[in-house]
């Protein structure tokens, strides 16, 4: 791979097509919700009965402009639904209500967060509108035809190719997933379906400036999968390329048991969409006030909260990006954050005693670890040195199990610091009297044993002392003579 | 709009393509007459071609529109047997077509 | 009296069935005689509802009895079978829609439902309402009850002939190109298209959307209005239909055309017309004149170019709304191995041959290298055309032309000529792509007892003034109604 890499060049643009978190479908009254026994969220609409015509869920045209704005799109004033055309038992009407030449949200980039802060950048071509198809069954003997997500609400997202590596597609999809998320556009859900990605793969010599031809790699559930896909796509082009064969435009399917893309067998025939307007929906009108109303209300963006990490909180870029990957943690880290100093510690924290928390317990966020304001009481007491920070990381361990507050668990644990000058002070007299050699020792030199009268003192102390007030005494003590 | 060398407009070939395209089976017969009748068809549409609409822009639709979107409300009940009364073929409240290959 | 009630006019049932002179049962009872009677002759009616329609009549009657019913609680229609009907089948008169049962009615059928109208039945059109005759019906032509070696007209020949055949006192129909106003002049009734906009299509099968309207079918342009106050107002179901206050058609009906502005398009009255037809069109304008409307001459210069935009712009629409009929969730299965054959071979002979030859064509119109040339050209044609009626009507209040070129033509004659039977539309088809409100009422008779049908033509939303306008000449009495031949 690595003398085909400094060969050659891949080009990759990938399409996305994410579930908008509606509670209807786009064009009907039926549930959008996921999972529901077969044909059960189905009405003569979505399942394109004679005469039946689509009425648009205002819903989906909020969204859409939502994430358009957060990708710096520029919003169409007018744009129209059109028909593609062609035959699928999943597509009931025998067209798709999509939008082809005046898409709702036209330009436009994500910014993908660099390792060392330097972000780049990729370029949208557009971001439109349409509805989702059925979904169909094999069985042995025939297929079967689900009309539950027919009529779903879809954004479609496609970038320019402006992507180079399997990585740099991973990175895009999950700036973009969190995107979705941060704005409530889409649970990017990918098992489920909600968030569906495919890859136009191509590969050139490096500095060609002509694109070679591309293949369409369809059928990866997961980021790992699109990563896989695209790599052994480009080492396939290349191979045949490298073998002087020429490359077919053609689709494939990811083959995740195998690891390879093969190509479609039902795509024989040669697809003419026929796009014409929509007569049966008006022209989708967007006023510059809705434009501005849903722009005031935009969440923030992980973009934006990466840099008021590292500019505000003083956070490393790494942490920034770990802690804004997803939404849920990032509202978590920050609901810490009140009444506290010391913002590094809430982030150090948040990365490994909660994702650790998490992880173990393969539970939702929510569910596995106990309301932020708890852990910021907790950490509060670290910062007021009433616990150590290996009793607060105790303390959080049982209330993940417990569920009890950070109060009541430190008491039941018996957690609380000593900090009680007069009686630290008492029993570092104590051990200054018991230990009179060491002592000696020390005060002719021996520094290192400094650390010796700090065990002792804490052993003394049944190891709930304040080791900085230990210190600070011992010090005085010993020094005065 | 193109015709071919012999003044055609269509030919059997684009017949037997819109077709498939349009998924209509036809008999032979049929495909001959259908081939004249579009032949007369696109003849008699080339008269458009006398008007010049170069500054002219389409109009796709007519009227004024209603209440043109609905609010995100969940309004229909869940009634799957209605949905599959007139189905041909079923299993499992699904429809059932012939095994689809990708 | 009850013998006879279905030769009443809505207007006239009203007042009976309030008056309790006339019971709903007993006028369903006696349409329902009727259309027994005649149907052998005439196949107005697709599938008839006995049972139903005297179940809606008694539930009527009650309502009736209870002294606040609607304006058509009781009133018997026949519904053109391109009307989704709850529980009663809707084949559009194709074998691909046999058996097809709707769950769901259309809007305008849940209103009229809902006012406690009676539904006779589902009446015979063209299939899909491809047609000027009703000959392409799955289910066999509709005779004219004037002539029945002669065409009902199409596409809602069935209803225009059953209001004729007085099977029913009004009826359903839709209109893409003339199909509501070609088959009332070619039956000598009254039928209205209103403002594209005006009625909902929601549950009306698709032909081509863009130009799809509903409008009913009367024996009298009060009855019309009638009919057409129920059928009109915004419905959340459809984003397509306007949400514009309905106003009370029958109330504009004054009788008065004092300085009515009538334009008379100098396009319309062309070689190749019946002459009888012109005759009865001058005859009529100058009974306007004489009733106090002044006659302007106006243009419609894009006229020709009409039927071409027309055939480009329906097929097209059509080949993708017909593009459901797949054999998957409803309608007629042609059994194959793989799917591509099912779909073709459902559709090949689910389809009669008018549906294939328009899906044909709509689909090369917006192929790859033809949409340019041919859908969207047609579509600029369309502005020009729309553009024509905006300048006339700076001139003018109503138009007034003939409904068709000719009286209803002999069954067959047309048929091995699509060509021929699509120019029959030629003076109704501008209508529908400038989206306008037209009407067709009886103006006269041919030589062979033929009706011939006057079109008013208003500008969008005028339906006021073409009613009142054929209400006046109607009430003056210059036309009298001849009895049919059933």
């Amino acid at each position: 791979m690595s003398a085909h890499e400094e060969k050659y060049e891949a080009v990759i643009g990938l399409e996305v097509h994410a579930q908008l978190l509606t509670a209807s479908k786009i064009f009907c009254g039926c549930s959008a919700q996921f999972g529901a026994p077969p044909n059960t969220h189905v009405c003569p609409v979505c399942s394109g009965m004679p005469g039946v015509l689509p009425v648009f869920n205002r819903k989906a045209l909020e969204l859409a402009i939502r994430l358009g704005l957060a990708a710096h799109c520029r919003i169409a004033p007018r744009s129209i639904f059109e028909r593609k055309n062609y035959f699928y038992p999943d597509l009931p009407k025998g067209y798709q209500i999509s939008q082809y030449q005046t898409p709702l949200c036209a330009g436009g980039y994500i910014e993908l967060p660099g390792e060392n802060g330097d972000a780049a950048r990729v370029r949208l071509v557009r971001i439109h509108l349409e509805e989702d198809a059925g979904k169909n069954i094999h069985a042995p003997d025939c297929s079967l035809i689900d009309f539950n997500r027919s009529g779903v609400p879809l954004v479609e997202i496609v970038s320019e190719p402006d992507i180079r590596t399997p990585q740099q597609a991973g990175a895009y999809l999950r700036e973009l997933r969190s995107m979705v998320r941060y704005l409530d556009v889409s649970d990017g859900n990918m098992e489920e379906g909600s968030f569906r990605c495919d890859a136009n793969v191509s590969v050139r010599p490096r500095g060609a400036a002509a694109l070679g031809v591309k293949t369409e790699v369809k059928n990866m559930n997961s980021f790992r999968h699109v990563e896989h896909a695209i790599a052994y796509e480009i080492e396939r082009q290349i191979e045949l390329l490298e073998a002087g064969e020429r490359i077919m435009q053609e689709t494939r399917l990811w083959d995740p048991d195998r690891g390879v893309t093969r190509s479609m067998r039902s795509k024989e025939y040669a697809h003419d969409y026929r796009y014409f307007p929509e007569p049966d929906l008006p022209p989708l009108i967007v006023t510059p006030d809705l434009v501005e109303q849903i722009r005031t209300e935009m969440p923030e963006l992980p973009a934006a909260r990466r840099a008021r990490y590292t500019a505000e909180l003083g956070l490393t870029p790494y942490e920034a990006d770990v802690l804004t990957q997803e939404r849920e943690l990032s509202d978590y880290f920050e609901a810490l954050l009140p009444g506290l100093d010391n913002r590094k510690t809430a982030a150090n924290w948040v990365m490994t005693e909660v994702l650790r928390a998490v992880n173990e317990s393969g539970r939702p966020l929510a569910e596995a670890v106990p309301a932020p304001a708890e852990v910021g009481a907790l950490l509060k007491m670290v910062e007021d040195a009433a616990i150590s920070l290996n009793a607060a990381k105790a303390a959080f361990a049982a209330m993940c199990k417990s569920g009890k507050g950070a109060q009541a668990t430190v008491a039941e644990l018996g957690l609380l610091q000593v900090s009680d000058e007069a009686a630290i002070t008492a029993a570092c007299e104590q051990v200054i009297a018991a230990e009179a050699d060491k002592v000696a020792e020390y005060r002719a030199g021996r520094d290192k044993l400094f650390g010796f009268f700090v065990g002792q003192v804490m052993k003394a102390m049944g190891g709930k002392a304040n080791p900085k007030i230990i210190n600070e005494v011992l010090r005085r003590k010993l020094a005065a003579n | 709009m193109a015709t071919d060398k012999r003044g055609n407009k269509i030919n059997l070939e684009q017949v037997r393509h819109i077709a498939l395209l349009a998924r209509l089976e036809l008999t032979a017969e049929e495909e001959q007459r259908m081939l004249g009748d579009l032949e007369e068809m696109l003849e008699y549409v080339d008269k458009l071609n006398q008007l010049d609409t170069g500054a002219v822009e389409p109009t796709a639709q007519v009227g004024e529109i209603g209440a043109a979107m609905r609010e995100d409300t969940v309004t229909n009940r869940e009634d799957p047997a209605s949905i599959l009364a007139n189905a041909p073929a079923a299993r499992e409240q699904m429809f059932k077509v012939p095994k689809i290959i990708e | 009296m009850t013998t006879d009630a279905c030769k009443l006019t809505i207007a006239q049932a009203q007042h009976l069935l309030r008056s309790r002179e006339l019971s709903a049962t007993e006028l369903t009872r006696a349409c329902l005689d009727r259309i027994s009677a005649v149907e052998p002759r005439l196949n107005a009616f697709i599938t008839i509802c006995h049972e139903q329609a005297l179940a809606q009549a008694r539930d009527a009657e009650r309502r009736l009895a209870q002294g606040d019913a609607p304006a058509l609680c009781g009133i018997p229609l026949a519904i053109k079978d391109i009307y989704a009907t709850r529980g009663v089948r809707t084949t559009c008169a194709s074998k691909i829609l046999e058996n097809f049962v709707p769950p769901y009615d259309a809007t305008v059928i849940a209103r009229l439902r809902a006012e406690g109208a009676v539904f006779l039945g589902k009446a015979n059109l063209d299939e899909f309402a491809m047609g000027s005759s009703t000959e392409n019906s799955a289910f066999g032509p509709t005779r004219n009850p004037c002539d029945l070696q002669r065409v009902a007209g199409g596409s809602s020949g069935g209803s225009a002939a059953a209001v004729a055949a007085d099977e029913c006192l009004g009826a359903l129909g839709t209109d893409t190109g003339g199909s509501i106003r070609e088959p009332a002049a070619f039956c000598g009734v009254v039928g209205i298209k209103p403002t594209y906009s005006r009625v909902s299509r929601f549950g009306i099968i698709a032909y081509a959307s863009s130009l799809d309207q509903v409008g009913p079918f009367a024996k009298t342009v009060r009855d019309a209005a009638i009919l057409l106050r129920s059928l009109a107002g915004a419905d959340p179901a459809d984003s397509t239909c306007s949400t514009r206050p309905v106003p009370d058609y029958e109330r504009a009906l004054n009788g008065e055309v004092k300085g009515l502005r009538i334009g008379v398009p100098k396009e319309y009255f062309v070689e190749g017309m019946q002459p009888e037809v012109e005759g009865a069109v001058r005859a009529a304008l100058r009974h306007y004149e004489s009733m106090g409307a002044t006659t302007v001459e106006v243009s419609l210069p894009h006229t020709d170019y009409a039927i071409a935009a027309y055939y480009l712009i329906a097929t097209a629409e059509a080949s993708a709304n017909l593009e459901r009929y797949d054999g998957i969730r409803y309608g007629l299965r042609v059994e194959a191995d793989n799917l591509t054959d099912l779909y073709r071979r459902s559709r090949g002979r689910g389809f009669g041959a008018e549906v294939k030859r328009r899906i044909m064509l709509g689909t090369f119109a917006l192929s790859t290298g033809y949409y340019d040339a041919y859908y969207l050209k047609a579509q600029k044609v369309r502005t020009l055309i729309k553009r024509d009626f905006d300048q006339a009507f700076a001139r003018c209040d109503l138009i007034v032309t003939p409904t068709a070129p000719t009286t209803a033509f002999r069954l067959g004659e047309k048929m091995s000529d699509p060509l021929q039977m699509y120019l029959s539309d030629i003076f109704t088809i501008s209508v529908n792509l400038a989206g306008l409100p037209g009407m067709a009422l009886p103006c006269g008779y041919d030589r062979q007892g033929m009706p011939i049908g006057l079109q008013l033509i208003g500008p969008a939303f005028g339906e006021e003034t073409v009613l009142r306008a054929g209400d006046a000449y109607e009430r003056s009495g210059a036309v009298t109604r001849r009895p049919t031949v059933v």
